[in-house]
């Protein structure tokens, strides 16, 4: 298997280095708030993502975590707040949203493949509909990509002969081939065997090096040490302490933080 | 022994009213290639209205397939047929039956297809937007496609139902197969033309019949 970046693949690259992009941050959220009727979900979040930047999410079930991941490219409808993506502010009324959305890269933590297309279909579905892309021209597109992912040869595969994993990387390759500015990972690898969970991980630890912008709600704590640029706990709707990976693991300086973290490490 | 055969399996008279019969059998085909398609079409409206973001909408289409599932076809082939006229609208056989059938059909129709679309969870519809396809684009190339797989023996299994019930169209003198066969047998007072016919249907349906209980065992196996 062959997980390495294939340079050459120009469209599947992610490019935020140019120097316009430094100046301001990908993703810019501000007072996000979230409530379904009575209940209050996500109570006043601020959040910057700058070029390049891997965010993690962490936090007890229930604190918000998806729901702020779907807010992001409006999935759900945040209640108010403000949401600027890559300069453009994805809650004013006269916003493409469609448009948007390519920009914003989502991948699930139950993959949502289409079952009744193949890995080469599922990548080229958005290529051809929402790109306008010829059949031939998206194929092109969509193998490159499969390629980056390290699933050349299963272009031809239907979701249902493929394993977790290997889901997981399709599902990464139909959100890359669209080159997005940010990419949201929600629980990527918990619905994978362990020993399927180190190929997705490295798909993730590629594009980090080829520049992607990234925010992932993920448990993995070892790879968050690893790979993340900055952690965020959540906890009921809030953001409690943020900060760079060896301080909310090692050194929290909320209590809420410190049992969480504890708690989740000792299993 | 020989009555039997004489009333029933007369060959004179089969071959006597074959031209008038195989005439009928065409018609029957040609109402079917109308009226399924039509119906399909309505049936996919239908759900796709029931579906609807609008409640005042969603209301009507509940009251719509509630209606004419509750309404028998022949009445409401009778009704337009003979009723339309007096409200000063002439309209012809072949139209008076493909607008009962559109009636009846795309409300049973329409309810197979929402029972489909329903299927389909919230998850797909989620990867479909987040990329950017519009409502439309995931309804066509995403949800359609898996929502007709799973309910496809059900559609066979109502087209067959609507292929039979394509004989009620005699009643309105459209001559379909059903007609003919009572032609020639109410002039050669024999029924060895309705045997015929029967024997017609069958051929058209076998392979229908043959198709839905592969499906069905098909996805039996699938469980
Ligand atoms: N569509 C909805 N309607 C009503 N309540 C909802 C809805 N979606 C989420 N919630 C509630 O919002 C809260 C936050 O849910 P969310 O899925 O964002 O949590 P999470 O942090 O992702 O949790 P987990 O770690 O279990 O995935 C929960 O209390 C949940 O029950
Ligand atoms: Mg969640």
């Amino acid at each position: 298997m062959q997980l390495t970046d294939t340079t050459g693949s120009a469209a599947t690259t992610a490019d935020p280095g140019t120097p316009a992009d430094t100046g301001r941050p990908i993703l810019d959220v501000a007072a996000l708030h979230k409530s379904y009727g009575a209940l209050k979900v996500l109570r006043g979040i601020d959040l910057a993502v700058w070029p390049r930047e891997m965010v993690f999410l962490i936090g007890p079930s229930g604190s918000g975590k998806s729901t702020l991941l779907r807010c992001l490219n409006r999935l759900e409808e945040p209640s108010s707040g403000s949401i600027v993506v890559d300069g453009i502010d994805i809650m004013a009324p006269g916003t493409d949203l469609n448009r948007v959305r390519q920009r914003i890269g989502m991948v699930f933590q139950s993959f949502n493949l289409y079952p009744h297309m193949t890995a080469l279909g599922n990548v080229t579905l958005a290529l051809r509909k929402v790109q306008g892309r010829r059949r031939a021209d998206a194929e092109d597109l969509g193998r490159a990509v499969l390629g980056r992912v390290g699933l050349s040869d299963k272009a031809d595969a239907y979701p249902h002969a493929l394993s977790g994993g290997q889901q997981q990387r399709v599902a990464i390759a139909r959100a890359l081939a669209l080159e997005p500015r940010v990419m949201l990972f929600d629980e990527p690898t918990s619905a994978l065997d362990p020993e399927l969970v180190g190929s997705v991980l490295q798909v993730m630890r590629n594009m980090r090096e080829s520049g992607m912008t990234m925010v992932v709600v993920s448990h993995e704590f070892g790879f968050a040490r690893a790979a993340a640029d900055r952690v965020l706990f959540l906890d009921t709707g809030r953001v409690v302490e943020q900060g760079p990976p060896e301080q909310i693991f090692d050194a929290p300086q909320e209590a809420r933080t410190r049992d969480f973290v504890r708690r989740i490490t000792q299993h | 022994m020989q009555t039997l055969i004489d009333n029933f399996f007369n060959l004179e008279i089969v071959v006597a009213a074959w031209p008038i019969l195989l005439q009928g059998f065409g018609m029957t085909l040609l109402l079917c290639a109308v009226v399924v398609p039509v119906g399909l079409a309505g049936g996919l409206v239908v759900a796709l209205l029931s579906g609807a973001r609008s409640r005042c909408l969603r209301w009507i289409m509940v009251g719509y397939v509630d209606f004419f599932r509750a309404f028998p076809p022949l009445v409401l082939l009778i009704f337009i047929y003979f009723g339309f006229p007096f409200a000063g609208i002439d309209i012809p056989e072949f139209a008076a039956v493909v607008l009962a059938f559109l009636l009846n059909s795309s409300s049973y129709y329409g309810e197979i297809f929402r029972a489909g679309i329903e299927s389909i969870g919230r998850a797909q519809i989620d990867a479909a937007r987040s990329t950017g396809l519009t409502a439309g684009q995931t309804m066509r190339h995403v949800i359609l496609p898996q929502a007709i797989r799973n309910v496809l023996p059900d559609l066979i299994g109502n087209t067959l139902e609507v292929v039979k019930l394509t004989s009620i169209a005699s009643v309105v003198a459209l001559q379909e197969l059903l007609y003919m066969a009572r032609q020639a047998q109410s002039v050669t007072y024999n029924a060895s033309p309705i045997v015929v016919a029967a024997l017609m249907y069958l051929v058209l349906l076998w392979p229908l019949v043959r198709l839905l209980s592969r499906l069905e065992h098909k996805t039996l196996a699938g469980r």
